[in-house]
C-alpha cells in the first residue's frame, strides 16, 4: 500500500445519486480485483474506503454512492482537483478456476466486480441488483465484456422484480463458483439461496477507522479465527465466514 | 544540533515521538509507509491474560474532530504477544519498547506484567478497564484501586511501570498522586474520554455497544490541562498523550510537562504523522528559541 497524491481527470453523475470517478497517479500497488482506497476528504476526520472499480498503469476508477457527507463533498469536485489517497488496500478477488462463475452486485456493490469481470478468462453470468431502474449503472459496460447480464429491481421497474436471488432462480442460473458484494441482507440472502457446495467469494465492508489493519476497528470473527475487514480482506472465501457474518 | 533525545526515567529515547496503544498494532502495518525505527519507543497493542475478540460491529464512529472507537480490547493475549508479536517486532525494531497492559483484576494485571518484563523496556499500565470483582469500577476511577493495581505490579516487575489514567474522573491529580506514592515510575496521560453517538436516521446509536473511547484533535485540550495539572504536583515523568497531531502539539504538550509524547489516533488518518513530527521537531525548536528538547518540559 502506498499513500499518494492522485489527479480527478473525470467525475460525472453515472445514474441516480451514483458517480464515477477517474484518477491520475501510481497505480503499480493495485494487484487484485476488490482491493479499495481510502481517501482524505476536507471536511471529514475518517478517510472514505472505495473500492476499486478499475484500474490501468495510470488511472484507477471508482463508482461511489452519495450517502452523505463525505461522498456528497466527493461528488461536488471538479477534475484537476488532487485527492490524497492510501491506495492498493486490502485483499482482492483471486480468480478461480470455474466453468460457469457467477458475478452478483447489489447496489454500488457491484463496482469492484467490474475489475474483476474484465480480469476473468471465461464468460461470466453477472446477476446486477438495484432498487430501481434509475439507480442502474454499468449494464452496457459489463455486456461489452461477454458477460450475460441479469437484473433485478426492487420496483420491477427493470428485470425481475424483487431481489437477485428472485432473478437467479427465475433465470434458471446455476453455477459452480460465485463472487458477490453488496448489502448484507444481500449476501445473506445469496448465502441462504446458493447451495452449501457451491464455493465462492464475499466482500464485505465495516466502518474503518484506519483501513490498513492498525486500528482492528473492522474486525469479524471467521472459521480462521479473528481477521481485520481491510486488511485480511474485503474479500473472504465462503468457507471462512461463519453464518453470523452474513448477518452483521 | 538541536537535542531531542529524552529519559523517561532510566530509557533514552532518541526522540519524544511514541505511537500510541492500540493504533499501531504490532507495528507491522506501519513498515509500508517508513522505518519505525525512527521512533522514539513503541507502544503496542493493549494486551491482556486471554485472547479477546472484542466487541461487536460496528465499532467506529466518526466525530468532527476525532473518532470513537469500541475495539473492546482485541488482542491475541499475553502468550501470544510474549511468544510472537514482540519477537517478531524485535526482527525489524531495535528502539524501546513499552508493553501495554490490562486486566480485569489484579490477578491478571500481575500475570501478564510479570510475563513481560524481560521482554520490553517500559510498562503501561492501562487502569482505564472494569474490575470485575469490583462491580465493573474501572480501577483507574479511584486512587485506593488505582494505588493497589500500581503496588502489585511493581512488586513482580523489574522495567519502569507507567499508569496510563483514564480521564474519566473527576480528580486526576489524587489519582495521579495515588498511584506516585505506591511506587510508580511514570505516569502515562490520557486515555479516551467516553463517547457517544446516535445515527438519527435508525436511531440507534452508532457503535454496537453503545458508547467508546473518543480520542482525536478535538481531546487535545482536556490531555494538556490534565498533563499540566498532574505535573505540577507529581515529580515522576509523565507520556502525553491525547489528540496529539503536528510538531506544536507535540511542543505545547511537553511544555505542560510531558516528558515524551505518544501519537494515537493521527496515524490512523495519517499514517506518515510520527516520521513527519520527528523530522519538523528540531526546526521547529529553533525557530522558537530552544537547541535542547529537555529545556521546555513544563517551562510554564
Ligand atoms: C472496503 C469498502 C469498500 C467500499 N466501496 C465502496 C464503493 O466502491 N462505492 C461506494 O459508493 N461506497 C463504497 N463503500 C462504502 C463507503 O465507504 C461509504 O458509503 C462512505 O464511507 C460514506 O461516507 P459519507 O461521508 O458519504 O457518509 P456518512 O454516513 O456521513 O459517513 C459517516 C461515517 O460512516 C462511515 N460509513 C458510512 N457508511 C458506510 C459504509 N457503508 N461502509 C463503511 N463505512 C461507512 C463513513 O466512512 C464515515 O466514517 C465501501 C466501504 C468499504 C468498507
Ligand atoms: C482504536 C484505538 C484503540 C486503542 N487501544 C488502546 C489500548 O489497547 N490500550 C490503551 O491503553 N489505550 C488504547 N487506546 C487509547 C490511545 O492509546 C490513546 O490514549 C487515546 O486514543 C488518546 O490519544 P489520541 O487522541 O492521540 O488517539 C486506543 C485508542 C484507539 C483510537
Ligand atoms: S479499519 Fe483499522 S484495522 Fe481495519
Amino acid at each position: 500500500m502506498i499513500q499518494d497524491h492522485y489527479i480527478i481527470i473525470q467525475n460525472d453523475k453515472i445514474a441516480n445519486n451514483i458517480y464515477k470517478m477517474v484518477v491520475e497517479g501510481d497505480t503499480k500497488v493495485v494487484i487484485s480485483p476488490g482491493q479499495f482506497v481510502n481517501i482524505r476528504i476536507e471536511g471529514c476526520f475518517l478517510r472514505r474506503p472505495i473500492s476499486i472499480c478499475d484500474w490501468n498503469d495510470k488511472t484507477i476508477t471508482l463508482l461511489y454512492k452519495v450517502v452523505g457527507k463525505g461522498t456528497e463533498i466527493l461528488s461536488e469536485m471538479k477534475p484537476l482537483t488532487k485527492l490524497d489517497m492510501l491506495v492498493g488496500l486490502g485483499n482482492g478477488f483471486s480468480i478461480k478456476d470455474s466453468k460457469v462463475p457467477m458475478l452478483i452486485g447489489g447496489g454500488i456493490g457491484l463496482a469492484p466486480l467490474f475489475g474483476l469481470c474484465r480480469r476473468m478468462p471465461q464468460k461470466t453470468v453477472v446477476v446486477i441488483g438495484a432498487d430501481t431502474q434509475r439507480s442502474l449503472f454499468f449494464v452496457d459496460e459489463f455486456k461489452s465484456l461477454g458477460a450475460d447480464v441479469i437484473i433485478s429491481t426492487d420496483d420491477g421497474s427493470e428485470g425481475t422484480k424483487g431481489f437477485v436471488t428472485d432473478a437467479i432462480k427465475t433465470n434458471n442460473i446455476e453455477c459452480d463458483y460465485f463472487y458477490t458484494c453488496g448489502p448484507m441482507p444481500m449476501m445473506n440472502a445469496l448465502n441462504t439461496y446458493l447451495p452449501e457446495t457451491v464455493p465462492g467469494q464475499f466482500s464485505l465492508e465495516s466502518r474503518m477507522g484506519c483501513g490498513f489493519g492498525a486500528c482492528v476497528g473492522c474486525s469479524i470473527e471467521t472459521t480462521n479465527g479473528v481477521k481485520r475487514i481491510c486488511k485480511d480482506g474485503p474479500v473472504f472465501y465462503r468457507n471462512d465466514l461463519r453464518n453470523e457474518c452474513h448477518k452483521m | 544540533m538541536v537535542n531531542i533525545s529524552v529519559n523517561l526515567n532510566g530509557v533514552q529515547l532518541q526522540n519524544p515521538i511514541i505511537p500510541a496503544s492500540g493504533t499501531f498494532g504490532f507495528g507491522n502495518e506501519f513498515r509500508d509507509f517508513y522505518d519505525v525505527n525512527i521512533l522514539g519507543a513503541i507502544s503496542i497493542k493493549g494486551t491482556t491474560k486471554e485472547p479477546r475478540y472484542g466487541n461487536p460491529q460496528p465499532r467506529i464512529a466518526e466525530c468532527s474532530s476525532g473518532m470513537i472507537n469500541s475495539v473492546g480490547l482485541q488482542n491475541p493475549g499475553i502468550d501470544t504477544v510474549v511468544n510472537k508479536e514482540i519477537p517478531n517486532l524485535r526482527k525489524f525494531y531495535h528502539q524501546p519498547i513499552i508493553a501495554n497492559i490490562s486486566g480485569f483484576s489484579i490477578d491478571e494485571y500481575v500475570e501478564c506484567c510479570n510475563k513481560v518484563d524481560a521482554l520490553v523496556d517500559i510498562i503501561e499500565v492501562n487502569v482505564s478497564c472494569p474490575n470485575v470483582h469490583n462491580g465493573g469500577m474501572s480501577f483507574g476511577t479511584n486512587p485506593e484501586s488505582a494505588a493497589m493495581v500500581t503496588k502489585a505490579v511493581k512488586a513482580v516487575t523489574t522495567k519502569p511501570v507507567f499508569i496510563k489514567l483514564t480521564p474519566n474522573v473527576t480528580d486526576i491529580v489524587s489519582i495521579a498522586k495515588a498511584c506516585e506514592n505506591a511506587g510508580a515510575d511514570g505516569l502515562t496521560l490520557i486515555n479516551t474520554l467516553l463517547g457517544m453517538r446516535i445515527d438519527i436516521k435508525r436511531r440507534k446509536p452508532i457503535i454496537a455497544n453503545k458508547m467508546g473511547g473518543f480520542s482525536g484533535p478535538a481531546i487535545f485540550p482536556v490531555a494538556i490541562r490534565m498533563v499540566y495539572q498532574v505535573a505540577k504536583a507529581c515529580s515522576i515523568p509523565i507520556i502525553g498523550c491525547g489528540g496529539v497531531s503536528n510538531v506544536d502539539d507535540v511542543i505545547e504538550m511537553m511544555m505542560a510537562g510531558a516528558t515524551a509524547v505518544e501519537v494515537g489516533t493521527a496515524n490512523l488518518i495519517e499514517p506518515m504523522t510520527c516520521k513527519t513530527i520527528i523530522q519538523q521537531l528540531p526546526n521547529r525548536l529553533l525557530e522558537i528559541g530552544f537547541n535542547n528538547i529537555q529545556d521546555i518540559i513544563g517551562i510554564i
